[in-house]
């Protein structure tokens, strides 16, 4: 059955959306600089390589545990750059406001949007508004964009990764899906879980800063880590052995999980991160990671492998093996 | 679909219970098991709680859980 | 002590020939396939997957019957998720709702009632889907909604059981089973007395398993165990769960407000006394009634051979379509729409065979 129309899945970050991407943006728009759909495109100014990415915030509810959309967008864009191992310099930030939406609500998410970025040192530098009639768009969405100085001496890139790589996490999964859908009505549970949204920037830099060959680093958002290794292995063409002993999941994720018939691979991450670099630089890479407060839990999930290519195998806790899929995306609409 | 968690009674109202999966709290129809307490621990599906467990058969689920070497456990 | 992987190789030896057993809850596929379970076994025992996925096995006419009600403006669907993705002859409930009707996903047919309640202008028809673990829930929400006279509450009914589902997959068909891995949740609910007939009459050994890798593991060493004994019996490994008799107040309730009936399965076609419908005196509460419904004739895809691979004579290759028209994508049979049934399993495996 062909789609004739957008589904819910085609924002989910899956096997859908990599379907539209392919079947609707690409042949109109393909060029060299698009074409690694990474995190951020990688431009050259001058001499001067700098990091550009764009993203939108629908997350609904507005307000969750550990955040909101403002701390959401700062963070969202700064991590796309950050993932290009570039310092986050500038974000245009452009609201669509629906008519009626209280001004104290979007006073206290430009107030948010004011801590975040000054905590990572960001600058809004241009902006937009637009209002639209009651009823079409839920209060409001972001839209922003990102420019970023790439330190790294050469930029991080999902075609990079090697066979040999070993694949590095930062730490526990699963909480800003976990958080966010606890706050939506009619799902009725309620946790402790708060949303781990938070800008890596500082832990990156750290890690660069070891001299470190970084080979590709990528934030597990929409269909969390199961997407994001997914596409690595499919952009670099190897292949990718985790070990589910070494994924960190704390109880009360895998507790909400169990209960809603979730995957905790599939959900959402708005302060973690995925890094790949040569097995022999590990340690070292962990040793800087350890140092900072978001980088605690970091540890070896995983590593790169020749074969299967384009694939992303899991050993399992009882000694077992299955594949990791890109998820279909329609689990867990408007989590970003 | 068929998916069962175990979850523990941490608050008993009527016909409804709040129960409790690792901290994640929800709230289930008890109508299908008899006589369900404070403390019990309940199987539950699609909202209901359809199976109440005693302590030892929560035992046995948690050595089975840990066992992950799949050595033969003691029941 | 050895371990079960262990047990099950030596036991596998004793047998001395190949073995297929087969598991008939769609939990048991998802969780075999999870842990990796069935590479883990010798190659002379299968674990093959049966039609144990009550979303699935949802025939293409009940999909069309719920996507007519859900493009009429007074009606609101309410679904357990799983079924959105389903596909009708023309449309799937996912693709409806981007079109504009209002579907609504629930994890309990007590959020469609309470649903029922807070829009009394709109008839709710909650999509009764599952095996005998979720009928109880959904003739517990009838039996509230006559208690409590609402009006504008109504299920459309689609419960399937298994003993007859089992049967049918035993017999006048070339089918090699050894045993099956009856499924855990539904015998909280019947009890394992359920299983009897098979034994008695089929004399296949069934073994009624959790859902932990251990439980399932034990399962498999268990039924291994019948085999090479030449027995065939109920046995209960799942016994922190399921007893003799079940759950009796469950029992009474699918009585009072459910009776028998013929339904067709998705790919294999009508199994006589399989399914449930609203006895009379509920009558009004059943959405087809009510709304004025009727069903069109449930016909199996020309072309789908899920019949084949559930009975485990076929392997997905050899139909037609596998591969071609039908993908996990863009599924057409339950082997297929169901993320970890047979052919979509074969899909991603094959795969990583080839890469």
């Amino acid at each position: 059955m062909k789609h004739e129309r957008i589904l819910l899945g085609h924002g989910g970050g899956g096997a859908l959306t990599r379907e539209l991407i392919a079947q609707c943006f690409l042949p109109a728009l393909q060029n060299p600089l698009l074409q690694p759909l990474d995190d951020s495109a990688v431009l050259t100014v001058a001499g001067q390589r700098l990091a550009f990415t764009t993203d939108s915030y629908v997350v609904q509810p507005r307000f969750f545990p550990g955040g909101d959309i403002g701390k959401l967008a700062v963070c969202g864009t700064v991590n796309d750059l950050a993932m290009q191992g570039a310092e986050p310099l500038w974000l245009s930030l452009s609201f669509i406001l629906e008519e009626g939406l209280p001004l104290a609500d979007l006073k206290r998410i430009v107030d948010s949007i004011r801590v975040t970025a000054a905590s990572v040192g960001v600058t809004v530098v241009t902006g937009d508004t637009k209002v639209v009639e009651r009823g079409h768009c839920d209060g409001l969405f972001i839209n922003t964009a990102g420019i970023g100085r790439i330190v790294a001496n050469e930029p991080p890139g999902s075609a990079r990764v090697p066979p040999g790589d070993a694949v590095i996490l930062n730490g526990f999964l699963g909480e800003h899906g976990v958080a966010v859908l606890s706050q939506r009505e009619g799902i009725g549970f309620s946790t402790r879980v708060t949303s781990d949204c938070a800008p890596l920037w500082p832990l990156v830099k750290l890690i660069l800063e070891t001299g470190a060959e970084v080979h590709a680093m990528r934030d597990p958002t929409r269909g969390g880590l199961a997407a994001a290794v997914c596409d690595i292995a499919h952009a670099a063409g190897v292949g990718i052995r985790l070990d589910e002993r070494a994924l960190p999941i704390n109880r009360e994720v895998q507790g909400a999980c169990d209960l809603l018939g979730l995957d905790p691979l599939t959900i959402a991450n708005e302060g973690k991160f995925l890094l790949f670099c040569p097995a022999s630089q590990a340690d070292r890479v962990l040793a800087a990671m350890r140092q900072h407060p978001l980088g605690k839990d970091a540890r070896v999930i995983g590593e790169v492998v020749d074969k299967p290519k384009g694939m992303v195998l899991l050993r399992t806790t009882i000694g077992g093996e299955r594949i990791i899929d890109l998820p279909t995306g329609e689990d867990l609409p408007r989590i970003c | 679909m068929c998916l069962a968690v175990p979850a523990k009674i941490v608050e008993l109202n009527d016909a409804t219970a709040t129960i409790s999966v690792d901290g994640v709290f929800r709230e289930v129809d008890v109508s299908l098991i008899e006589e369900p307490r404070l403390g019990d621990y309940v199987l539950v599906h699609a909202g209901f709680a359809i199976h109440k467990w005693d302590k030892s058969e929560v035992e046995e689920l948690e050595a089975i859980r840990a066992a992950t070497d799949l050595r033969e456990v003691v029941r | 002590m050895k371990t079960l992987v262990q047990r099950i190789k030596q036991l596998a030896a004793e047998v001395g020939r190949d073995v297929q057993f087969m598991e008939v809850c769609g939990t048991h596929t998802m969780a075999a396939f999870r842990s990796g379970l069935p590479r883990l076994l010798p190659d002379s025992v299968r674990l093959i997957s049966g039609p144990g996925c009550p979303v699935c096995v949802t025939d293409t006419n009940y999909i069309d019957a719920a996507i007519a009600l859900c493009r009429r403006p007074d009606v609101i669907v309410a679904t357990f998720g799983d079924l959105v993705r389903v596909p009708g002859s023309e449309s799937s409930l996912e693709q409806e709702r981007a079109a504009g009707a209002t579907v609504r996903i629930v994890y309990s047919p007590s959020n469609a009632l309470a649903l029922a309640r807070e829009c009394p202008a709109k008839q709710v028809v909650f999509l009764g889907i599952g095996f005998e673990t979720t009928a109880p829930t959904v003739a517990w929400s009838i039996w509230k909604a006559a208690k409590d006279g609402l009006a504008n509450y109504s299920v459309l009914c689609a419960h399937k059981t298994m003993p007859h589902a089992m049967e049918a997959l035993l017999k006048d068909h070339a089918v090699k089973i050894d045993g099956f891995m009856c499924p855990g949740h539904v015998s909280v609910i019947t009890g394992a007395q359920l299983y009897r007939f098979i034994c008695e009459e089929y004399r296949i050994p069934c073994v009624v398993s959790g859902f932990e890798p251990w439980d399932m593991l034990k399962t498999i060493a268990m039924l291994l165990a019948q085999v090479a004994e030449g027995r065939a019996e109920v046995e209960v490994e799942y016994s922190r769960s399921v007893s003799e008799q079940g759950n009796q107040a469950a029992q009474r309730l699918m009585d009072e407000v459910f009776e028998e009936c013929d339904v067709s399965w998705r790919g294999i076609g009508t199994i006589p006394r399989s399914g449930l419908q609203l006895r009379p005196q509920y009558a009004a509460f059943d959405a087809a009634h009510r709304l004025g419904m009727r069903f069109s004739e449930a016909r199996v895809h020309p072309g789908c051979r899920c019949g084949d691979v559930l009975r485990g004579v076929l392997t997905p290759p050899a139909c037609q379509l596998f591969g071609t028209a039908c993908t996990p994508l863009h599924p057409f049979g339950p082997c297929m729409v169901s993320a970890e049934g047979t052919c979509a399993a074969y899909f991603k495996y094959e795969k990583r065979a080839a890469a």
